[in-house]
């Protein structure tokens, strides 16, 4: 019931046979984004790297550690690496955020939900993000870009607590370059440095500009700050089932068989982690769901 | 055989699906024994005052004489004044141990110069036949094929696992004090999904088996054993000792309506009154033959160079069940409690298209607390939520 | 006068608003300009005005002795500075920088407290602007304290 648009369609898992065993990828590129983050660009060891859509996500094997479930942060059209935004939270995401270039790390996926970003042709497109929460949005903004003509207006607002906490601080100054976007950043918290802007995101949301009856919006971040990004969007006018949202929950098998990342009824493996808000909208205030 | 069916009335075509046969305690033995062949043989046998299923080899492991005695809470084996050998309802264990087992190795990895390689877990090396399966496990069982072999990633051990599985069912002659299939429609009466199923016929002057037979592979073993075609008083001796089952259900859910109602229910108070008595222990999760979650841990050997990925049963009753970085999505009680009855009799619709509840009653009997999901279900329909909650939004 | 007026019309703030009661608000408005460094107003000064943004970014500070001053939030072309004129006893909680050329319509604040106080009608118009930005303001603020994209 989840499945009617062609980038909500799930994606074959990369291995064929047991879906419980990982690939070997090796790590080919390591940058370090901000004290505890880094992005990893890994490619598979044997093969061809499956084929992905924005918004899906990998899970990330740590040699005798664990596994931890990873969106993509890359871009679609590159089809060697998987790149992914690691943050160390954890026993796995350290031993994945420590790994040198050349050392091996499991993969499996690609699962879950894809942003809608070919049902969102023709429309204006708000792109809503805080903090960590742009990586897996970067591959929809890579696909919005690299195809600017299909698209009305593109806004990417994105939220952060710090400027030092800025992910892909480059990239974003490149894309507000881009005159033919428009691009948004406000923190939490600045000192007079900081000629940006302060506040947030659903400030961001009320001052941009865009068509609420033609619009779809991406968003994702932690959950509160999704909470309030929907509220503006609503109170801008777009409609509950143009709300897309990243959900976060617990994925430890990513196919639905483990139970663990149920949120009301739905898997968020396999049914997210991308949710149209209409669907959720009953549950997403509800405390401990 | 024909030797051995020659020596007893029998129908001259080989027994089919639509046959009904009858067969006496030594042939049940025979079967055991025939299935031994080629299956491990697991049946329900008396354990530190349970009955719980275990490999068998005779007929004589099997519960003869005992009946469960079960309430809320409570379970106690007590003698039977009659012989019967299914004369209880089900024990702590369900099938779900062999099919869907409590602890699992995923696969092995081994450090190589290259990074690390990765070897599949070998395959179980034995088949399952089940002697003794009651209706509402048979729907729990069709449940978990739903779960596993449903979706578009199948889990590829129990799929084998229960491909390969011979099952023998029986019909319940007896309804625990906690059961409450009837009002499920899971039971009493065991319609299909098995290979045979038999309902124990007790008389004065008799112990019988009455045989329906579900698959070709049960018609099969039905024709190696002694046995003989069933009267019509045979069968309506059954529809008797259902239709007797079915009117002692020791209790009953009202399912009308229960998905819209426990979803519509998240900020009920009567979660926070279950959480009082709840010692979020999981032991209705572990006992439940539908629930199927779980986790994975990897196990390393002291050198780091081997490592398990080792899958074990979960509970949503746990705080870890729901930990997300920095803390546990569920952290208290009620929010657990009712996670598991919302996704056990409304969630599970919507994901599978069948409720996660066969009646069964375990987890009512082996709540430390006896905690009764029906009762809990009863009370939030008693008092129903005005609204849906929908978003709630102060200043 | 009458330019002030167009100006006050054509400002967010002022959409839909009564005609007549357009003219009432424009007679306690004069036109400000700030330098990029300049400010609005200071902590604790009396806030006896109230400023409308027509051009450029104003950032809220508030300053710590020992620490540079935490800018609260930045505020944009369309928005409104400014909330401590409504509320004894009239003091400025924060300071209002102008961080670019900063173009703005100023509302005398005891001019139109006695406006207000006098019509009632234009009284309740005026809250029913306030109120929500008000409200807005405050979830924003409680978003922000929440601290929620650092790690728990």
């Amino acid at each position: 019931m989840f499945t009617e648009s062609a980038e909500m369609a799930r994606m074959p898992p990369a291995a064929s046979g047991d879906p419980f065993v990982p690939r070997i990828y090796c790590v080919d590129r390591i940058r370090r984004e901000l004290s505890d983050t880094v992005t990893l660009e890994i490619t598979p060891s044997q093969g061809p790297r499956p084929r992905y859509a924005p918004g899906q996500f990998n899970m990330l094997y740590a040699f005798g550690v664990g596994e931890v479930a990873i969106s993509i942060s890359g871009d679609c059209a590159d089809d060697r690496t998987f790149v992914h935004t690691v943050r160390d939270v954890g026993a796995a995401s350290r031993a994945i955020t420590s790994l040198d270039v050349g050392a091996a790390i499991g993969v499996r996926g690609p699962f879950g939900t894809a942003w809608p970003v070919t049902d969102a042709e023709g429309s204006d497109i708000v792109i809503v993000a805080g903090g960590l929460g742009l990586a897996p949005l970067r591959p929809a903004i890579y696909h919005v870009l690299a195809n600017r003509s299909r698209y009305g207006r593109i806004a990417i607002l994105f939220g952060t607590r710090h400027p030092q906490d800025m992910l892909y601080r480059d990239e974003l100054a490149a894309w507000r370059r881009n005159l033919d976007i428009s691009v948004e950043v406000t923190v939490d918290h600045a000192d007079r440095d900081w000629r940006g802007n302060v506040g947030v995101v659903p400030a961001l949301i009320a001052r941009a500009s865009f068509d609420p009856h033609d619009t779809v919006a991406l968003v994702c971040g932690p959950e509160i700050m999704m909470r309030f990004a929907v509220n503006a969007l609503r109170d801008a006018g777009v409609a509950p089932d143009h709300i897309h949202l990243s959900m976060e929950r617990n994925m430890k098998c990513a196919i639905g068989l483990c139970g663990h990342c149920q949120f009301g009824p739905q898997f968020v493996c396999k049914d997210g982690p991308v949710m149209r808000f209409d669907r959720i909208a009953s549950l997403f205030a509800v405390r401990e769901i | 055989m024909p030797d051995e069916t020659a020596s007893v009335q029998t129908a001259t075509a080989p027994p089919s699906k639509a046959m009904k046969a009858v067969i006496s305690c030594d042939a049940l033995q025979a079967l055991i024994a025939a299935l031994a062949a080629d299956y491990l043989v697991l049946g329900p046998t008396v354990r530190d005052g349970a009955i719980v299923y275990e490999e068998i080899s005779d007929l004589s492991q099997l519960p003869a004489g005992w009946k469960d005695k079960q309430d809320a809470g409570k379970y106690r084996l007590e003698r039977r004044e009659d012989d019967a050998i299914f004369g209880f309802a089900v024990g702590p264990h369900s099938w779900k141990r062999f099919l869907h087992p409590p602890v699992e190795t995923l696969w092995t990895g081994r450090r190589d110069n290259d990074g690390f390689s990765i070897a599949p877990a070998a395959g179980e090396p034995r088949k399952f036949a089940f002697i003794g399966v009651r209706s509402c496990e048979l729907h729990a069982i069709a449940i978990q094929d739903k779960v596993f072999i449903g979706s578009p990633y199948a889990d590829v051990g129990y799929r084998a696992r229960r491909q390969d599985a011979f099952i023998v069912a029986v019909n319940c002659a007896e309804a625990g004090g906690t059961c409450f299939c009837a009002s499920m429609e899971t039971g009493p009466e065991a319609k299909n999904g098995f290979d045979l199923v038999l309902t124990e016929l007790l008389g004065e002057a008799r112990h019988d088996f009455l045989v329906d037979v579900g698959s070709d592979a049960g018609a099969a073993l039905l024709g190696r054993l002694p046995h003989r075609s069933a009267s019509d008083a045979d069968v309506a001796a059954k529809a008797a000792i259902i239709a007797q089952t079915r009117a002692r259900m020791g209790r009953a859910l009202e399912t009308d309506g229960i998905k819209e109602l426990l979803q519509s229910s998240p900020n009920h108070q009567r979660w926070d009154d279950v959480a009082a008595r709840c010692l979020t222990c999981g032991n209705c999760t572990m006992v439940c033959p539908t629930c199927f979650c779980t986790t994975v841990e990897d196990h390393s050997d002291l050198t780091g160079n081997t490592a398990e990925r080792v899958r074990k049963w979960d509970s949503c009753f746990t705080l870890d069940f729901s930990y997300i970085h920095g803390g546990s999505v569920r952290e208290t009680g009620s929010s657990r409690y009712r996670q598991w009855i919302t996704h056990k009799l409304a969630n599970w619709i919507d994901q599978f298209g069948t409720s996660g509840c066969v009646g069964c009653g375990r987890c009512i009997t082996w709540c430390p607390l006896g905690i009764d999901i029906t009762e809990e279900a009863a009370a939030i329909r008693a008092n129903p939520m005005t609204a849906a909650g929908g978003q709630h939004e102060g200043t | 006068m009458k330019g002030l007026e167009r100006i006050l019309r054509e400002h967010a703030f002022f959409a839909g608003f009564p005609e007549d009661q357009i003219a009432l608000v424009a007679g306690c408005a004069r036109n400000h300009r700030f330098d990029a460094g300049q400010y609005l107003f200071r902590e604790g000064e009396p806030a006896n005005e109230f400023f409308l943004i027509r051009h450029g970014k104003v950032a809220l500070d508030i300053a710590s002795p020992g620490q540079p001053p935490i800018v609260m939030s930045t505020l944009e072309p369309g928005e409104i500075v400014g909330a401590s004129w409504l509320v004894p006893p009239y003091r400025w909680t924060f300071d209002a920088r102008a961080v670019e050329l900063v173009r703005a319509i100023g509302i005398d604040a005891a001019c139109l407290r006695g406006k207000c106080e006098a019509d009632h009608h234009l009284g309740y118009e005026m809250m029913k602007r306030f109120a929500p930005i008000l409200v807005k303001r405050l979830h924003a603020t409680r978003l922000q304290v929440l601290n929620v994209y650092g790690k728990r």
